[in-house]
């Protein structure tokens, strides 16, 4: 069976089952491999996409669920060649070590900072749940907030 | 960073031909490796380059270590370039081939002591060469590529390329070499003022005889190194371009996924494959003494596959072990404590536990593998692409010449990836082999990478202090089971009696190199110890410590900077508490204070962790104090949620929901300052790993009154017993 997905602003045409998951199409059947496998079960957020501009888990969304609406990956996130403020901030805090965990927790975070532009320590706690072996934590949290702060400098003055 | 690959050596050796390449031999101390890379060297695979200088004035370094997060080669690159004065911005970074030229033998220089006469030097450095190669060591371990690759091979490298350029320029302007000066990419001749670049003196710099004993740049006048520059593999890690060992792509390539016997050292005994080769995808079920794979046009499908499956295996013998069987060994091997002077007024004794532990890189092992008549390709992560090409070799009957290991960046290898660790190799090829010649991508999935890790050894050690009348220390010494060195166990206090003592007790769990490998349990053992006497004494921890490191400068200057840092002795709220703690590992000496607080219900919560480290010198600024934080961070995650548990011979956590790791909400804040003692370098991806856990636990007991001496920290209810 056919399946249409579109991914970063693309149509494909993908013959594999519904029940594949989509990170595994992205990964396998398009090439995208930002996109990472680190658990299987929800549980890492290394796999994380955005669906119509939320992020989720990829690993455990069979792919059916995704046609008809806009799949974002990490390779799509930057526009016409500008990376996307939280990939600037990401190099400007030098953030990732390996980097492995970067491309999910890169998707999680524009998706909080689409919802909540200038989110508090605690919002961040809550929303944030990606795992990083390598303990970039102190520094994901200073970019979350360089990459908020431009928008409330006009804010604040 | 580049990825080096057979084209690209054939393409710089066509540099070379065309006369534009500046080559130094990278093992400038060992005879023989001096000579200049001729023009057809790439031909013969004799490329002993480091360092490449192309007329756009762009410097190219090869880096014998592999990228895992550490920011190693950009950190290498650095010291060659600071002794080059070289522009930056025109620096780029290659990772060396997998071939011997290229073991990095430095490594052996380094772990064997640093106290080398002159005289001596060549031989040693010879010498070890020679071992390194022999055994087929590329290894990125040990703390050591930035102080063995980097001060012996890196800085001289640098410093042949300056003087070869500086004497190229001497000859085209007509002047002595002492009038000009290398800086940022330029020599430069005052006097007249006349000037050229690298990369137009390249070509005749290339004929030139590469100095033997150049002269490094006096560290009072580095300008490159101590900054923190910004890391030349991040663009990479923002957009999704980074190629990851599990991210390879070869043409036709098949999936595989696998199950082992659950028992360690179990093996297949029977399995009906029928119920998976009918289903979509699979083009084959082998059945391996080790385990059952299914190999299929997706990973997806061929785990779907494997699930259906139902194999009987054998347990080899160990289904009686478990978790409780192992630490009941070690308690009757540790027999009674450490006997103590009779003059004792006080005598404190504790016994300390810590669990086996995964490595559990976020990447999960996988290898991709193609056997084609008689030659292999291999393309994996791995922290040392020699031995894993042995490796390869071996599995399949071949010499190591007719196997090309494509190494690709390690999403965390922690020590995982280690050479006698490539089990991962080893299977991998034979999968390949099997589907010849088809390529086959085997993908482990985290239950696989959890469950047939090489374990950071779980461990147990029984103490006995002594305190004269006025809580002066006359003994510490200790008993341990598990494992340990005399790095691991040494404490630099002045104390009249130390001892520690290894009691063995065997156990078949396959145990690895975990980050600072024996000094993480120990660090725990020894530094809780040391404040459990402290409190006995009545004095306060830092200060009792402090007070036994007069002969110890440097531990003490990082002890006392800790406690500046954290803000030492100022008065906390109630519930809130600090604990100190400090270790040497590879070189360099860590004091860490973990500031917490633990609520009346026995909550913790980590607030701040203070480090002052004493690596010698920083090269990076930035990726030094990243590493410290991901350090800290990596062994947080251990001392509070980190365990592997035995039990009927089998590991029982499977994945990131039964096997915990602390995320952002845990993640407490962390300040990292260096001290410049000038001593030798010493290693930076794991020493601040050792303290963490002691540091975490003497907070707790600042705070709640609860002393934890069994890791991870969960395991204690942190509510005061009455
Ligand atoms: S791989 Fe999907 S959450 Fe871990
Ligand atoms: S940067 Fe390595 S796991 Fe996050």
């Amino acid at each position: 069976m056919a399946i249409t997905l579109t991914v970063n602003g693309t149509e494909h045409l993908l013959d594999v089952e519904p029940d594949m998951p989509l990170l595994w199409a992205l990964r396998e059947t398009l090439g995208l491999t930002g996109t990472k496998f680190g658990c299987g079960i929800a549980a890492c957020g290394a796999c994380t996409v955005h669906l119509d501009g939320r992020p989720v888990r990829t690993c455990t969304l069979p792919i059916s669920a995704a046609v008809g609406k806009r799949v974002t990956t990490i390779e799509g996130l930057a526009q016409h060649g500008t990376l996307h403020a939280v990939q600037q901030v990401w190099v400007d805090a030098q953030v990732p070590q390996c980097g492995y965990c970067q491309s999910g927790i890169i998707m999680a975070v524009a998706g909080l900072l689409a919802q909540t532009p200038n989110p508090t320590d605690d919002e961040i706690d809550a929303s944030l749940t990606n795992i990083c072996r390598c303990g970039t934590f102190a520094r994901v949290r200073k970019a979350i907030h360089q990459a908020a702060a431009p928008r409330t400098e006009g804010a604040a003055s | 960073m580049n990825k080096w690959t057979r084209r690209a050596f054939i393409g710089a050796g066509t540099i070379t031909g065309g006369g534009f390449l500046l080559g130094v031999a990278g093992f400038t101390l060992a005879p023989g490796r001096h000579t200049l890379v001729s023009a057809d060297a790439g031909e013969h695979g004799q490329l002993t380059t480091w360092i490449t200088v192309t007329p756009d004035n762009l410097i190219t370094i090869l880096i014998p270590h592999c990228e895992m997060g550490q920011g190693t080669p950009t950190a290498l690159a650095m010291m060659a370039a600071e002794e080059m004065n070289a522009d930056w911005r025109l620096v780029r970074v290659q990772e060396a081939p997998a071939l011997d030229e290229y073991a990095n033998g430095y490594i052996i220089r380094t772990l064997s002591g640093d106290y080398v006469p002159a005289v001596m030097a060549r031989g040693v450095d010879y010498g070890a060469f020679k071992i390194a190669q022999w055994f087929g060591f590329q290894v990125t371990g040990g703390s050591t590529a930035v102080r063995s690759t980097g001060e012996y091979g890196m800085r001289v490298a640098g410093a042949a390329a300056k003087e070869m350029l500086l004497t190229a320029a001497a000859q085209q302007f007509g002047v002595s070499m002492a009038e000009c000066t290398a800086k940022s990419g330029r020599v430069l001749h005052a006097a007249s003022g006349r000037s050229a670049s690298f990369g137009e003196l390249a070509r005749a710099a290339a004929a030139l005889p590469v100095p033997t004993s150049p002269a490094l740049k006096n560290p009072d006048t580095f300008t490159l190194r101590r900054t923190a520059v910004p890391r030349l593999d991040i663009p990479s890690k923002v957009d999704g371009s980074a190629i990851y060992g599990i991210d390879v792509s070869v043409p036709g390539m098949l999936y595989a996924a696998v199950d082992f016997a659950p028992v360690q050292g179990g093996r297949v005994v029977h399995v009906d494959t029928k119920p998976a080769e009918a289903m979509r995808g699979v083009k084959k079920v082998l059945v391996l003494e080790e385990a059952v794979v299914v190999v299929a046009d997706s990973f997806w499908r061929a785990r779907k596959a494997l699930a259906a499956l139902t194999p009987e295996f054998h347990d080899g013998g160990n289904a009686g072990v478990s978790s409780e069987t192992i630490f009941a060994a070690f308690d009757a091997a540790l027999g009674a404590p450490p006997q103590m002077p009779a003059t004792a007024a006080t005598v404190v004794t504790a016994d300390y536990k810590v669990p086996f532990l995964a490595h559990a890189g976020m990447e999960p092992i996988s290898c991709t593998a193609r056997v084609d008549g008689s030659h292999c390709d291999v393309w994996t992560g791995v922290q040392d692409p020699l031995n894993a090409r042995s490796t390869a070799a071996k599995a399949l009957g071949f010499e190591n010449e007719q196997v090309t290991v494509h190494n690709q960046l390690l999403g965390g290898g922690f020590g995982r990836r280690l050479p006698f660790n490539f089990d991962y190799v080893d299977l991998g090829v034979r999968i390949a082999k099997a589907m010849s010649p088809t390529p086959v991508k085997m993908i482990w999935t985290r239950e696989n990478d959890t469950q047939h890790d090489y374990y950071r050894p779980a461990g147990m050690s029984r103490h006995a202090g002594a305190l004269d009348a006025n809580g002066v220390p006359l003994a510490a010494s200790s008993f341990y089971a598990g494992g340990g060195n005399g790095e691991a166990v040494f404490m630099p206090y002045a104390i009249p009696e130390k001892d520690a003592d290894a009691k063995d007790a065997a156990h078949p769990i396959r145990l690895g190199q975990w980050r600072s490998v024996l000094n993480s349990q120990h660090g725990f053992f020894k530094e809780s110890f040391i404040d459990e006497m402290a409190h006995a004494a009545g004095k306060d921890p830092f200060e009792f410590r402090r007070t036994m490191l007069n002969q110890q400068p440097r531990f003490k200057a990082a002890l006392e900077k800790a406690a500046a840092m954290s803000g030492w002795g100022t008065p906390l709220p109630a519930g809130e508490g600090r604990g100190i703690a400090i270790c040497e590992s590879f070189g360099t000496i860590v004091a860490e204070v973990a500031h917490v607080s633990v609520s009346v219900a026995g909550r913790l919560k980590v607030l701040h962790m203070y480090a002052a480290v004493d690596c010698g010198d920083v090269v990076n600024l930035d990726t030094a104090t990243a590493q410290v934080e991901g350090g800290i961070i990596f062994a947080l995650s251990a001392a509070l949620l980190g365990e592997i548990t035995i039990k009927d011979g089998r590991v029982v956590e499977r994945n990131f929901r039964d096997h915990q790791m602390i995320r952002i909400v845990d993640a407490p804040l962390v300040s990292v300052e260096f001290i410049r003692s000038n001593a030798l370098l010493g290693g930076l991806g794991e020493p601040a790993v050792p303290p963490a856990a002691a540091a975490l636990t003497n907070a707790i007991y600042a705070a709640a009154g609860v002393r934890v001496r069994e890791l991870p920290v969960k395991k204690t209810p942190l509510v005061k017993q009455a």
